[in-house]
């Protein structure tokens, strides 16, 4: 009797699961035929548009297509990678907001929807080529390039006058040149800061010095070229900097922000950053250095003027979306023109054409002037599927060479050694 | 019987919601999860969703990173569930003196562990801060340091100061555990041993630890697999930084599922994890056991 009743329960349950199931399937299906449709969108909290910016356009967006309803949802930036896979197949979100470094794995893996023929449409020529770059791999389109940002030189300009300098840096000789006088006439006990700490962070420096360097991370072949010349160079440049005492120490367990928080206390003359540290640095609630706040491209070398590291995010379709139609269209109605051009003041433009109107240069003319150059120096981290465990593994290798555990040539090695293994295995 | 029938029925009514919900999102996952660990769940893989048999087991434990983070877990599980062990002793044996205040400190000796583990990570991970962080502060004024230096870049150092970041916040359950058997000793044996000649070092070796003893067995066996199982205390401070000098075994799990989307590594990971936890606390039920039959 009483097993016959477990025996029930069970099957009970179960026809419960399955009907839930089934239930959820079966409800999917009709809402793609005309009549009001609802689309569920994933933004990030912090950082390029505001969440008010966000829900203004969405409003107009609404406003002009009565027949759409678009539910918003922000959250942190580490949020948004387990939100989009744990509801990618269900179409929870058909709108994702993501990082420039994920459509090669998501297309791969099938979260997000091939977008290339919707391309067609769009006139990709006046989209920088860093950003538009970011979310194409093998030849196809996985997403549209949304917020545009990348990493700049800030410096002290006061510093560098007092070192007796009046213009920044073009090379990276240049800056550790620089870096050396203001440390020996005690502008600044450490005068470069980084962001170094194990995180996708150093690899965001690393990419701008590997690149300016003349290195690479995966050769033209679409193998890993971990080891070569180039990116030695850059990671040799980096240690040194720091035996030189001219790079903080503090360097690595630094994030972005910390770099900010240095620098705008006056404890550095040179940083990488992302836009966001220029208008924080402006800002005199926060700010000890506001009028002292210098921005300019990148440092190059003779191998190249320049190289940044894109930190752009794209808007993409997941595989899941019940109404990819209704999606891709407020995808295109966020990232147009005359979008990007209202809401300009929090983040520039993908738009090439966009940096000549006035209204958007009147935003902050030296960042607009500065990010025109830097943009055509815009490189990609690794374009490939298997770029989760390559950056994972790459931060502490790099950071075994920095901390002086391993040779530079040695770390390269080993990283490289795994690159090539997680290569084979794809 | 038609009566014990119908209470079965009711019976197995009103369990019947909360048996689905147990279904769906506790036996459903760990099931699938288990089929995991034997698959290929890739999800870039070309392989995605092939049956590999124990391929998963044998590239795990054929792996330095595996053998790594069990050795940094076990480190962890070690240095701060002794250090909190020991402190929360100290502490209950202090709060069980009467002294002006006490009935106070002992109300506010809970705080830190009604603090979120979240919560706690981001407060030391301010305090450990090389640019402003306050122990740099207090250090300078001691005189310890001559300037402001950094504490967490080291990997070994980072390793510790979590353990002195997660003991902090759990010493105070140890210590109310502590406090809770001490409060029921019986006064008259400290009395006749004192009349005997016995010192505070002898009184303390020969009543109170041997009485602690079942208590201790208990924090100890809580705290240990608590410890092995941390991870939001890592993903705040170091992330399992510099040079994965703080990478353990959840954080590793973690990153194999989220970032790398190798869900059969992360399930297999997660299922060598549940072997480890479970001998763990089978060793311990039995040395509880066996203090008990020594107690008895």
């Amino acid at each position: 009797m009483r097993k016959r009743m477990i025996a029930a329960a069970i099957a009970v349950a179960l026809v419960a699961a399955l009907a839930a199931t089934l239930g959820l399937a079966g409800c999917a299906k009709p809402a793609a035929k005309k009549g009001p449709v609802e689309l569920n969108a994933l933004f990030m909290k912090q950082a390029g548009y505001s969440e008010d910016d966000i829900t203004a356009m969405t409003a107009e967006f609404t406003k002009a297509n009565p027949k759409v309803k678009v539910n918003l949802t922000f959250v942190a930036y580490e949020e948004l990678e387990p939100k989009i896979l744990a509801s990618y197949s269900s179409g929870g979100y058909d709108v994702v907001l993501g990082d420039c470094i994920w459509p090669p794995k998501f297309s791969k893996a099938g979260v997000v929807l091939d977008v290339t023929k919707r391309m067609a449409a769009v006139d990709t020529k006046d989209i920088f080529k860093g950003a538009l770059d970011s979310v194409s791999y093998d030849g196809k389109y996985y997403g549209m390039p949304w917020l545009n940002d990348c990493k700049y030189l800030f410096y002290n300009k006061s510093m560098l006058k007092k070192a007796g300098f009046s213009a920044p840096p073009a090379t990276w000789d240049e800056l550790a040149a620089m870096a050396k006088a203001i440390k020996a006439k005690g502008i600044a006990k450490y005068p470069i800061a980084w962001s170094w700490s194990q995180a996708e962070a150093l690899i965001c420096d690393y990419t701008a010095l590997s690149e300016a360097f003349g290195g690479g991370m995966i050769g033209t072949d679409g193998k890993p070229a971990i080891s070569a010349d180039g990116n030695l160079k850059a990671l040799e440049f980096m240690v040194k900097s720091l035996k030189d005492g001219i790079t903080n120490p503090k360097s690595t367990e630094m994030l972005e922000n910390d770099v900010l928080a240095t620098f705008i206390a006056g404890n550095a003359a040179f940083g990488l950053n992302w836009t966001y540290m220029y208008a924080a640095g402006k800002d005199p609630a926060q700010s000890k250095i506001g009028a002292d706040v210098g921005i300019a491209p990148i440092p190059g070398t003779a191998a190249a003027k320049s190289a940044t590291v894109n930190g752009g995010m794209p808007l993409m379709i997941t595989s899941g979306s019940k109404n990819p139609d209704a999606a891709w269209n407020y995808i295109l109605y966020l990232s147009s023109q005359d979008v990007q051009k209202k809401y300009a003041k929090n983040a520039l433009p993908i738009w090439k054409s966009l940096f000549e109107d006035a209204s958007v240069v009147a935003t902050s003319p030296e960042v607009v002037v500065t990010s025109k150059t830097q943009y055509d120096y815009i490189r990609n981290r690794p374009q490939v599927p298997y770029y989760g465990e390559l950056s994972t593994e790459l931060q502490a290798d790099i950071q075994s060479a920095l901390l002086g555990k391993m040779t530079p040539a040695a770390a390269l090695a080993a990283a490289q050694a795994k690159a090539v293994d997680l290569a084979a295995k794809k | 019987m038609s009566i014990r029938n119908s209470e079965g029925r009711f019976a197995l009514a009103v369990s019947a919601p909360a048996l689905a919900i147990i279904l769906a999102v506790v036996l459903l996952p760990l099931a699938t999860t288990f089929a995991y660990s034997f698959m290929n769940v890739e999800l870039i893989s070309a392989a995605n969703g092939s049956f590999v048999g124990l391929a998963n087991y044998a590239e795990v434990l054929g792996s330095r990173a595996f053998w790594a983070a069990l050795g940094r877990t076990a480190y962890f599980t070690a240095a701060s569930a002794s250090l909190e062990t020991i402190l929360g002793l100290f502490i209950a044996l202090l709060l069980n003196e009467e002294f002006f205040g006490v009935k106070f400190l002992r109300s506010i000796v809970i705080i830190p562990w009604a603090i979120p583990t979240i919560v706690n990570g981001s407060l030391w991970k301010w305090i450990y801060n090389g640019e402003y962080g306050i122990m740099n502060a207090i250090f300078l004024k001691l005189g310890l340091i001559s300037e402001y230096r950094s504490w967490l870049s080291d990997p070994f150092a980072a390793m510790n100061l979590v353990v002195v970041a997660d003991a902090w916040k759990m010493t105070p359950l140890a210590a109310i555990f502590f406090l809770a058997a001490l409060q029921s000793v019986n006064k008259a044996t400290y009395e006749a041993a004192t009349v005997d000649g016995a010192g505070p070092y002898r009184r303390f070796f020969s009543l109170t630890l041997p009485y602690l003893t079942p208590t201790l067995l208990v924090v100890l066996v809580m705290r240990t697999v608590e410890k092995f199982k941390a991870f939001d205390v890592f993903y705040m401070i170091t992330r399992g930084g510099p040079a994965n000098g703080t990478k353990v075994l959840m954080y590793e799990t973690y990153q194999r599922a989220f970032t790398n989307l190798q869900y059969s590594q992360a399930s297999t990971y997660a299922y060598l994890f549940v072997i480890i936890i479970a001998s763990l606390t089978a060793f311990y039920i039995k040395a509880l056991r066996k203090s008990e039959e020594f107690n008895a």
